[in-house]
């Protein structure tokens, strides 16, 4: 019924606009994050502006799984929006790019864009399908700087300091050490996934390994280690109470004011914790989560949400010239003004302003000097399995093992790998 | 020979075109689908492996023991708690006939809406719930959060939730009954409680056939109500076979999904034939 009332919207705008002038209407169907639709609005009037010929619709889809199959089923019919937004990685994979997407190397402010994001949203041809839709983020861990100051600690460089810290953090304050939210099942997986610097760096071939079949989680220690420590903090007891019922609101509020010291988080939540408690927001500081070795301590890294053209667009060139827009520095600093900056740019000459908020400004240092990034195994490989966040909230909340819950996992990404036809599986 | 159908072609035409499209199509092309690797971008012949795969799948098991379980605890449930509500409200209470369309009240509202408000009800910490046990001094379990107790605490608000129409199939039943079995039994002197064994429970008996396959069949593919409160969770704990298979469509497996529920639809069908089959041939002894 929705759908029919889009098109009939739809239907009519291409009425008026036939009768005004040759005004060309884009329709791009984006998540319903605010954060999406206040850059999405922010751009595409920006755009408009220049080019006052060319109008937009938006549409807006649920996120998560849900908004997957959308996408999938829209692009699958051919009933594809003519832009649209979504992940890059292994989610993108599962939509046969190669079939269904419109290749983008053609754009104008093509060589714009940073090659570390570009090896994320292309194939294997070369054939790169997107233009960022904002910064990238880190995956590690939110902390509350007034708590650590409180306590005279310092932000730990091996997981060993962070368990110290975590330790003082129980006996002398009130805080739970580490907030966790298992209501909202997905923030279980974070420990696991932001441990991926530690692994690659002692594991460099990891993800290729593990892509070809030959490497497996249970069976590789560094891998097995975010599994680990998940277990390790878990049988402390260092979560707050009734984990099992928190939502991810609440794990941003207990980190922002204080009732828990840590949350594993990806820095995508900064500008949520400034919507929900303004005036703690520079309370919140971040780190990257701390391996075994200092010398080695280094951030895992998140690709943005990105747009892409459908193979069938009814108005590729207008639709390729809007991308070619969002690949210039005028739309970074759209983006800044519209929704802030939570992490750098992957468009070349974009700067980020100097009052950007301390969790993010925490984040910088590390893409400053080579070798303290490395990107999540998502942005490496295509599989990535979907029983990870059920598996992490049981090796969290004590029902499995760290051992077994690799196990399982390993057996998991099997389908997925199956499903995509990877060779040697 | 005189034809057996009573309308002629043009009459059955549209509804036949209707069951062609809308049943007999999609349900011949589930088998097929179930027999491929789909992305719905393409599909590739596999033969039976989403079966084979379907039967390795890990918490396959907890999924369709959860899934008797879920089914047999609220049909009994339901059936008994019906009954005796519908005793009481055939028992000539005052204000009888709005107490009746009250306990019909949480059968017509959202099943997605009554989950989310019982998670809140639920919550271990500021759910209703709890904190009226704490007024009685008693530390209220984690409903939800509880491995042993999530699928329990979901079958408990199903229960609250149909009971209602189990009750009126029952308030139905029990009008059927003749009096002069009641009349009957008080001359011979039989008490009250000889007289709900022996008179209602067996007279009762097809109202009880019609409660226990209903909400059996609902029961066993019981989706929404689990989904909306704990996702199949913590964990597994509370995954059902129809949670496992919305799972599996999530992830993008959709060949391997069509054959999750081809199996779900052969092991209902498995439970619930020969129990009406075993009803009704009890009916006929009676």
């Amino acid at each position: 019924m929705k759908d029919l009332v889009k098109k009939l919207t739809v239907i009519a705008f291409a009425f008026s606009a036939v009768s005004a002038a040759s005004a060309v209407e884009l329709s791009i169907l984006i998540d319903n994050n605010p954060d999406t639709v206040a850059l999405t609005q922010a751009l595409t009037l920006a755009y408009s502006k220049k080019h006052p010929d060319v109008k937009f619709e938006m549409e807006l889809r649920p996120g998560g799984a849900e908004g997957d199959n959308i996408v999938k089923t829209r692009l699958a019919t051919g009933e594809m929006a003519d832009v649209f937004i979504y992940n890059s990685g292994s989610l993108l994979q599962a939509l046969r790019p190669s079939r269904t997407l419109e290749p983008i190397n053609d754009i104008a402010n093509f060589s714009n864009i940073l090659s570390s994001f570009t090896s994320t949203v292309s194939d294997k041809k070369g054939n790169v399908y997107a233009v960022p839709a904002q910064t990238a983020m880190g995956g590690g861990i939110l902390y509350n700087k007034r708590l650590y100051k409180e306590l005279g600690l310092k932000v730990p460089m091996t997981w060993k300091e962070f368990m110290a810290n975590c330790a003082i953090i129980a006996a002398k304050s009130k805080a739970a050490p580490i907030a966790q939210t298992y209501r909202d099942s997905w923030t279980s997986q974070l420990i696991v996934l932001a441990d991926y610097y530690n692994v690659q760096s002692e594991q460099p071939n990891f993800a290729d390994d593990y892509t070809n079949n030959k490497a497996k989680f249970a069976t590789t220690p560094s891998a097995l280690r975010g599994f680990e420590k998940l277990q390790q903090v878990s049988e402390a007891g260092y979560f707050n109470d009734y984990y099992g019922a928190a939502t991810y609101n609440d794990g941003l509020n207990m980190v922002a004011t204080g009732k828990a010291a840590h949350y594993p988080m990806l820095t995508f939540a900064i500008p949520a914790i400034n919507i929900n408690t303004p005036d703690q927001i520079n309370d919140v500081g971040f780190f990257a989560q701390p391996g075994d070795d200092a010398s080695k301590n280094g951030l895992t890294v998140w690709m943005p949400n990105a747009f892409y053209l459908p193979k069938e667009g009814d108005h590729k060139d207008i639709a390729k010239d809007f991308l070619s827009y969002v690949a210039t520095v005028d739309a970074c600093n759209t983006i800044t003004n519209a929704i802030g900056a939570n992490g750098p740019y992957l468009i070349k000459g974009c700067t980020l302003p100097d009052n950007v908020f301390p969790a993010v400004k925490d984040m910088l240092p590390y893409f400053q000097v080579e070798g303290r990034t490395a990107p999540a195994l998502e942005f490496l490989s295509p599989i990535k399995g979907p029983m990870l966040e059920q598996l992490t909230v049981e090796v969290g909340s004590s029902i499995r093992t760290a051992k077994s819950a690799a196990e399982l996992y390993d057996q998991d990404v099997e389908k997925q790998a199956k499903q995509l036809n990877l060779p040697n599986w | 020979m005189k034809s057996s159908r009573s309308y002629p072609y043009w009459f059955i035409l549209p509804s036949g075109l209707i069951y062609l499209v809308l049943f007999l199509v999609p349900t011949v092309t589930a088998f097929w689908f179930s027999l491929t690797q789909w992305d719905l971008f393409e599909t590739r012949f596999i033969g039976l492996e989403n079966y084979s795969q379907f039967f390795q799948e890990p918490f396959l098991i907890t999924g369709a023991v959860n899934t008797v379980v879920f089914g047999a605890v609220t049909s009994i449930a339901k059936s008994i708690l019906g009954l005796l509500l519908a005793v009481l409200l055939t028992s000539g209470l005052l204000g009888q006939s709005f107490l009746r369309t009250l306990i019909f009240f949480p059968v017509l509202v959202s099943t997605v809406g009554i989950g989310i408000a019982f998670t809140e009800i639920m919550h271990p910490a500021r759910g209703m719930i709890n904190v009226g046990l704490s007024y009685l001094g008693i530390h209220g379990p984690a409903w939800l959060i509880d491995p042993h107790l999530a699928l329990f605490s979901v079958a408990l608000v199903d229960v609250w939730k149909g009971v209602g129409l189990a009750t009126l199939i029952y308030i139905a039943g029990l009008a059927t009954i003749s009096s002069d079995y009641y009349e009957a039994a008080r001359i011979d002197g039989a008490t009250k409680l000889q007289m709900f064994f022996r008179i209602t429970v067996p007279l009762v008996r097809p109202a009880t056939v019609t409660v226990v396959t209903l909400s059996l069949i609902s029961g066993l593919r019981s989706f929404d109500l689990i989904w909306a409160m704990t996702k199949g969770g913590p964990g597994f704990s509370s995954d059902v076979l129809a949670s496992v298979i919305y799972k599996q469509y999530q992830a993008g497996f959709y060949g391997l999904s069509t054959a999750g529920n081809i199996i779900l639809f052969v092991l209902v069908a498995l439970i619930v034939v020969p129990l009406t089959y075993w009803f009704n041939r009890r009916e006929v002894d009676l």
